[in-house]
């Protein structure tokens, strides 16, 4: 009985928070739906009305949807790669014993906490500049042509500045997993004959599988929804090279003014967000059983 | 063949000394038994046969072969963690043929080895769970299996019981004990209570702040300690050790008595006491007195003996048994 009582009493008292995060959820997502069956220019803000799902196919058949797919997919596959792979290797190192241990980590972790605006700006002005940056400097003074990354390799020089940004997150998650591996199970190892590579493989790896998991996930969720890093660096060109579908959603709201065709983006988006969601719980989301 | 010695070994993490020169010869097929106080140093002394420290200076012969600079996995030994250290990703064959695979055995061979041992140790039922999924004397046996199916030249154990209850405690180490019956395999085994070094050793060695206090067999250690330290380690309740007169009456600077070698009477005695505290086992009583001028005294008596709190008693100790110790703490005979 009490038990009971209690549950009933626990459900009253959260239903407050849960009415409020339900309300913060369904209002949103409600209006955009809502939003996605009008005809809802801003520029013919007198003509708006009920059309169906014709901005849906609109926005479908837009061949810069298909190329914004790509885009988001490629940026996200190649940051997660370069972010986990590059993480396991930093994390390693940042797991020996070395002097200053503690300013080192700081420094590998700081870039996660600039803002995704400036840091794209540092790269953009300071780094990847081919008249004025470091790079350009760099391969000047070994008598090499700058390269113009932005234009001639729009889509990796995005990729290299978003996977500076989380490549320190994906070191630290993979860090103190790395630190929580019992120091008898390497020595286990050691004495079962396990060389380096064998150690990693066999015993490293399955340990920090689930923190990988995690930051797959985590980084996903973050990386489908890339837009600062594009917004200053290459605007989403040249032409559409590096637009990604928050940043086509972007330019139907505010450079088109296309309220109904933003939105059926919007939910495009979520859609695709949710499917990604869907794949990755399986192939990677079984680490987390257990 | 598993002959393991130790000449003049020393090891020091940076200016600490740990381990200040051991010397120490381990014969094929024997069960030694490093036992001695938290912090004296006989988990590192196991850790530096295993090859997982290295000697500061000093040689490790196995089998008459110098040691001294090879790998741990090179070694031919093979060692149980007092954390079992199981690898938790992997079921428990997988635990057991993981040194197989690594040193490259066919598959047919690992899976033939695998069985044998699981059969020994009466795994088979469990070989495709993960060490979460068993019980902690499960794991302990898998951390067995894992060391016997390298056939190594010894096994070395560092504290494997300190994790499991008291039953389960004296349970594995009877299977401990069988198993070296029926592999006659040199082990050594590192421990901090007297009673597993005493039940299982073929030859205790006792170690105290880094260097042998005594070596021998739990009954040498038993009737004949060289020292204070060695009397007061080995038996259980402690020996119970008297200054003063009925010290220098013997000519000692010390004496010793063991809690069962005392003949105690309600009328006449040696050392009159006062009972503090008695304990009934059952089988034995453990009586706690105070000695008039001695301090207190711990008594054994065989059975039930009807003795309560704050009664008078007097304490004999049986001559024959006494052990005499000079102003250094060293045995006299």
């Amino acid at each position: 009985m009490a038990t009971q009582q209690t549950s009933a009493a626990a459900r009253v008292l959260v239903a407050p928070s849960v009415v409020l995060l339900f309300l913060w959820m369904i209002v949103p997502l409600a209006m955009t739906l809502y939003f996605s069956s009008l005809r809802y220019s801003l520029l013919d803000a007198e003509n708006i009305g009920f059309v169906g799902l014709q901005n849906y196919t609109a926005f479908l058949s837009d061949p810069d949807f298909t190329s914004a797919l790509l885009n988001t997919l490629i940026l996200v596959g190649s940051v997660l790669a370069i972010s986990v792979g590059g993480g396991i290797l930093v994390a390693l190192l940042m797991d020996q014993p070395v002097f200053g241990q503690n300013a080192l980590r700081l420094m590998v972790i700081a870039p996660f906490f600039v803002m995704p605006t400036v840091s794209a700006l540092v790269w953009k002005n300071l780094l990847m500049n081919p008249d004025s940056g470091l790079f350009a400097w760099i391969a000047r003074s070994f008598g090499l042509e700058p390269v113009v990354w932005f234009t001639n390799y729009p889509m990796l020089s995005v990729i290299i500045v978003v996977s500076w940004e989380w490549l320190p997150f994906a070191s630290l998650i993979l860090l103190t997993a790395l630190q929580s591996l019992d120091e008898e199970q390497k020595e286990a190892a050691q004495l079962d004959g396990a060389g380096p590579f064998s150690y990693f493989f066999y015993i490293v790896l399955p340990h920090i599988a689930r923190a990988i998991t995690v930051v797959i996930l985590i980084e996903t969720i973050f990386l489908l929804s890339v837009f600062a890093e594009i917004y200053v660096t290459t605007g989403g060109g040249p032409g559409v090279a590096t637009t990604n579908i928050p940043f086509l959603v972007y330019k139907e709201a505010l450079l088109n003014f296309d309220v109904g065709s933003a939105s059926a983006g919007g939910i495009v988006a979520v859609v695709l967000a949710n499917i990604v969601a869907i794949f990755l719980m399986r192939i990677v989301g079984r680490n987390l059983e257990g | 063949m598993g002959s393991i010695q130790l000449k003049s070994v020393r090891k020091a993490f940076g200016a600490v000394s740990v381990i200040n020169g051991v010397d120490l010869d381990i014969k094929n097929g024997e069960f030694a038994v490093f036992v001695g106080p938290s912090g004296c140093g006989k988990s590192t002394l196991l850790r530096l046969i295993a090859g997982l420290e290295d000697v500061t200076s000093g040689q490790i012969l196995i089998d008459g072969q110098d040691a001294t600079d090879i790998g741990p996995s090179k070694r031919g030994l093979a060692m149980v963690f007092q954390s079992y250290a199981l690898y938790p990703h992997m079921s428990v064959r997988g635990n057991i043929a993981f040194a197989l695979k690594m040193a490259g055995e066919k598959a047919d061979v690992i899976e033939r080895k695998v069985s044998k041992a699981a059969a020994t140790l009466n795994l088979t039922d469990y070989l495709d769970r993960k060490p979460r999924q068993l019980s902690g004397g499960q794991r302990q046996r898998v951390a067995i299996g894992r060391a016997i199916v390298r056939e190594p030249k010894a096994f070395l154990f560092d504290e494997p019981l300190s994790n499991l209850d008291a039953s389960l405690r004296v349970q594995m180490r009877v299977e401990i004990g069988e198993l070296h019956n029926d592999l006659k395999t040199t082990m050594i085994y590192v421990t901090h209570d007297q009673v597993e070094a005493m039940t299982m050793a073929d030859k205790i060695v006792v170690l105290d702040r880094g260097s042998v206090a005594q070596v021998g067999t739990p009954l040498e250690l038993y009737n004949r300690p060289n020292g204070l330290f060695v009397a007061g380690f080995i038996g259980s309740p402690k020996m119970n050790f008297i200054g003063g007169a009925p010290a220098a009456k013997r000519g000692a600077a010390t004496i010793g008595i063991r809690p069962e070698h005392v003949a105690i009477s309600t009328t006449d005695g040696e050392w009159p006491a006062t009972v503090r505290l008695a304990e009934h086992l059952g089988s034995d009583t453990f009586v706690h007195a105070e000695g008039d001028g001695l301090g207190p005294l711990t008594l054994r008596l065989e059975g039930e003996a009807p003795l309560k709190p704050d009664q008078r008693i007097f304490v004999t100790p049986r001559e024959a048994n006494l052990h005499k110790f000079d102003k250094d703490g060293r045995r006299i005979d």
